[in-house]
């Protein structure tokens, strides 16, 4: 609402403290001011103490050697060539395998199971509802340490151990399979496999768009399959099969050569993949129940079959009740990771916040840094997933 | 989760800090002595099922509350994992960390710590079982090595596997009980720590007889008390405590004769027992302070008898914490 004022006449005079843009403008500029202080005094007060009590600071630690071994490096790694950075990126890498892992078969597990508790079947429906309130009722903690013994206890020592024919060993030291090494030929198989992929993508565009001109339907998932596994397969005969692996050997303590799935690995990634799934699986049911009937039952009418209206009318909508919850519980799980130290897993909370904080004694920089770490993994994981969910969101038109 | 509210503490702590603490004025401010001590290790440190502690170390903590309250009771023990230690000492939580801790050059200058001397020497060994027949470290190629984490034993074993061109797999863990119930559950072939450590492991696990100690000690590890850097006063309380303990020993003072030693002539003794000399005050205590530690805590040999030798289930040899009069290093500046 204005105020016709007379043509000609001056405006208002209000002072410009009684303005309400102004004012709000500076009491945002003081409190920022406020905090900008506040961090500044801790910080050289910090800094005046650490250096008053003879405690080292500054990050000059990041450069000197690590002198300490690391159990699952993805990154070269050795005790005394390498920095405190580097055992850094080896425990941080290690947390983002186990993360990344995780998150994928929490969601599979979850959808099965939260799908599974909807189920018409009576003893599907209360097995799945018993393993989600049984597991979302334990402290993960007492989860991992139970998988972890699970795994030691439950699997032979390392000279009754299981040899399973091509190469595999498994027992309490772990999971050895055969490490694949690829000969230079090898290029045409990963050509083949970007070429299939592309080719696939490009091939359900075409199928969608002659959908909508035709209404008719291509088998997009086998032509798909073909080109991703078949195109790569008949690159590797071509080539004459570059392919050598090399065999996991008992050697007087240990298997050697392979590649190696710790148990501690296993503890985790079981651990916090069970334990997630049961609040995905309750995200899940929750999203579909959100979708109202009515949606399925015109589905129906219009003569569509069950599978089809769960993919393609509840399942889409209820997508939209799901993303941001399953967000969380994929921060969850990230963060959650960081219990690994109970097991012994090397992920970045081991290595970094305990050992490298220890040997260095730099309690500060160090947690610093964690901190910032699981902030950055955090947030880039919540920007993945709202970008995701701007796309599925209704689009009102 | 402990860890980090201690880290978020110290923070806070530097940020708040403004002056030096006198630490001898807050302790008897507060009527107690907080100890940073091991809860886990038989022979230094392990609270008994009654929450009775026992201990090489806690004993020490003992000797210094008798030093300064005449009351061994005025402790307070604060179990420290090996990763969280010098965090609780640095922020304050406790006055005195006596916790089989390894005196070395970085954890001095880089800390803001300072060793108050040595009450233990010690060197890391290895345990493996019996029916591995290894019969020393050296042919321990390949092994997988159980060990605690934040600790001189986790890099001492990287360099003497490195040193002796051998091939080593690390399983890391927070806690030496975690090591110890992986080594336990077949996880690895050998258990790493000092060998003072090992001897009290090896006793709790299940079938102590299967598993032996391998002759080599790879390395120094002089165990000993710390303090925080910057209150003189306090270091000179702590390390005059030990040396204190020592004394006694070379004078033969021990827990039962010490009322007698009490009227004895001998110059040395009478300065130990506070009738000749001011030694007590000089340090901001009273005359009688090595009195009381002795009474009611004991010499060094005593102490050591009692908590690792002879007379515990350890029966570990004196061997290098011999006094230097009897062909050991353990050696105290005279008090006078």
């Amino acid at each position: 609402m204005s105020i016709d004022l007379p043509a000609g006449s001056p405006p208002a005079r209000v002072p410009f403290y009684n303005d309400p843009k102004v004012r709000s403008i500076a009491y945002q500029v003081a409190l920022c001011a406020l905090v900008a202080l506040g961090v500044y005094v801790a910080a050289t007060n910090a800094i005046a103490n650490l250096a008053r009590a003879h405690i080292a600071s500054g990050f000059g630690f990041w450069r000197n050697t690590a002198g300490f071994d690391i159990s699952q490096t993805l990154i070269e790694y050795s005790s005394q060539a390498s920095t405190y950075g580097r055992a850094f990126w080896v425990g941080l890498l290690n947390t983002l395998l186990v993360a990344g892992l995780g998150i994928v078969i929490a969601t599979v597990l979850g959808f099965v199971i939260g799908i599974a508790r909807l189920s018409k079947n009576w003893l599907v429906s209360k097995a799945a509802t018993g393993y989600v309130e049984t597991i979302r009722n334990i402290p993960l903690l007492l989860q991992l340490l139970f998988w972890y013994n699970a795994v030691l206890k439950g699997l032979p020592e390392l000279r009754d151990g299981y040899k399973i024919p091509g190469g595999i060993f498994l027992n309490n030291r772990g999971l050895f399979v055969p490490e694949p090494v690829f000969a230079t030929p090898f290029k045409w198989v990963v050509f083949a496999v970007i070429f299939g992929i592309l080719a696939s993508i490009a091939y359900s565009i075409w199928a969608r768009k002659h959908q909508e001109r035709t209404g008719q339907q291509t088998p997009v998932f086998w032509v798909a399959l073909a080109l991703i596994v078949g195109l790569p397969l008949i690159a590797l005969a071509g080539a004459g099969f570059p392919l050598s692996f090399v065999f996991p050997e008992g050697g007087r303590f240990n298997i050697t050569g392979g590649i190696e799935m710790l148990p501690e690995f296993a503890a985790l990634l079981f651990g916090l993949s069970i334990y997630t799934a049961a609040f995905i699986a309750e995200v899940v049911r929750a999203g579909i129940g959100a979708v109202s009937q009515g949606q399925t039952e015109a589905a129906y009418s219009l003569g569509l079959r069950p599978r089809p209206t769960l993919r393609l009318i509840v399942v889409p909508q209820a997508m939209r009740v799901i993303i941001p919850p399953l967000t969380s519980q994929y921060l969850n799980l990230t963060k959650n990771s960081s219990l690994a130290v109970a097991i012994g897993y090397p992920d970045l909370v081991q290595v970094f916040t305990g050992t490298v904080l220890n040997q260095t004694g730099q309690a500060v920089e160090v947690v610093a840094i964690t901190m910032a770490v699981y902030l950055t993994i955090s947030l880039a994981t919540s920007l993945l997933m709202n970008f995701y969910n701007s796309r599925i969101a209704l689009v009102e038109r | 989760m402990n860890r980090i509210l201690a880290i978020v503490a110290l923070a806070f702590v530097f940020a708040a800090q403004s002056a030096a603490a006198q630490t001898l004025k807050a302790v008897k401010d507060r009527g107690v002595l907080n100890c940073g001590s091991n809860g886990t290790l038989a022979g230094f440190g392990l609270p008994d099922a009654q929450g009775k502690w026992t201990g090489l170390d806690v004993d020490f903590c003992r000797a210094v509350a008798a030093a300064i309250f005449n009351d061994v009771s005025k402790v307070k023990f604060v179990p420290l994992s090996a990763k969280d230690r010098f965090t609780a000492l640095q922020s304050g939580e406790v006055d005195l960390l006596a916790r089989n801790t390894t005196w070395t050059s970085s954890r001095d200058s880089q800390l803001g710590l300072n060793f108050t001397g040595v009450d233990y020497y010690d060197g890391q060994g290895f345990m493996v079982r019996k029916a591995l027949k290894v019969n020393s470290a050296l042919e321990l190629n390949g092994a997988s090595v159980c060990v605690q984490q934040g600790t001189t034993t986790e890099l001492n074993l990287a360099d003497f596997f490195h040193a002796h061109n051998m091939q080593v797999k690390t399983v890391t863990f927070a806690t030496s009980s975690e090591a110890v119930k992986a080594y336990d559950a077949g996880r690895c072939d050998a258990y790493t720590t000092d060998a003072s450590g090992l001897y009290g492991e090896r006793l709790r696990l299940a079938n102590s007889e299967d598993h032996i100690v391998l002759p080599e000690i790879i390395s120094k590890e002089p165990l000993g008390p710390a303090v925080r850097h910057g209150d003189d006063q306090w270091f000179d309380i702590v390390k005059w405590t030990l040396f204190a303990m020592i004394n006694a020993e070379e004078l033969n003072i021990t827990s039962k004769n010490i009322d007698e030693m009490t009227k004895s002539d001998n110059p040395d003794i009478k300065r130990f027992v506070g009738t000749e000399g001011n030694y007590g005050e000089q340090l901001g205590l009273g005359k009688d302070w090595a009195v009381n530690i002795v009474r009611l805590v004991g010499n060094y040999g005593e102490v050591f008898d009692a908590n690792v030798g002879q007379g515990s289930p350890l029966k570990i040899e004196r061997g290098l914490n011999k006094l230097w009069s009897k062909g050991g290093i353990q050696y105290a500046p005279p008090i006078r």
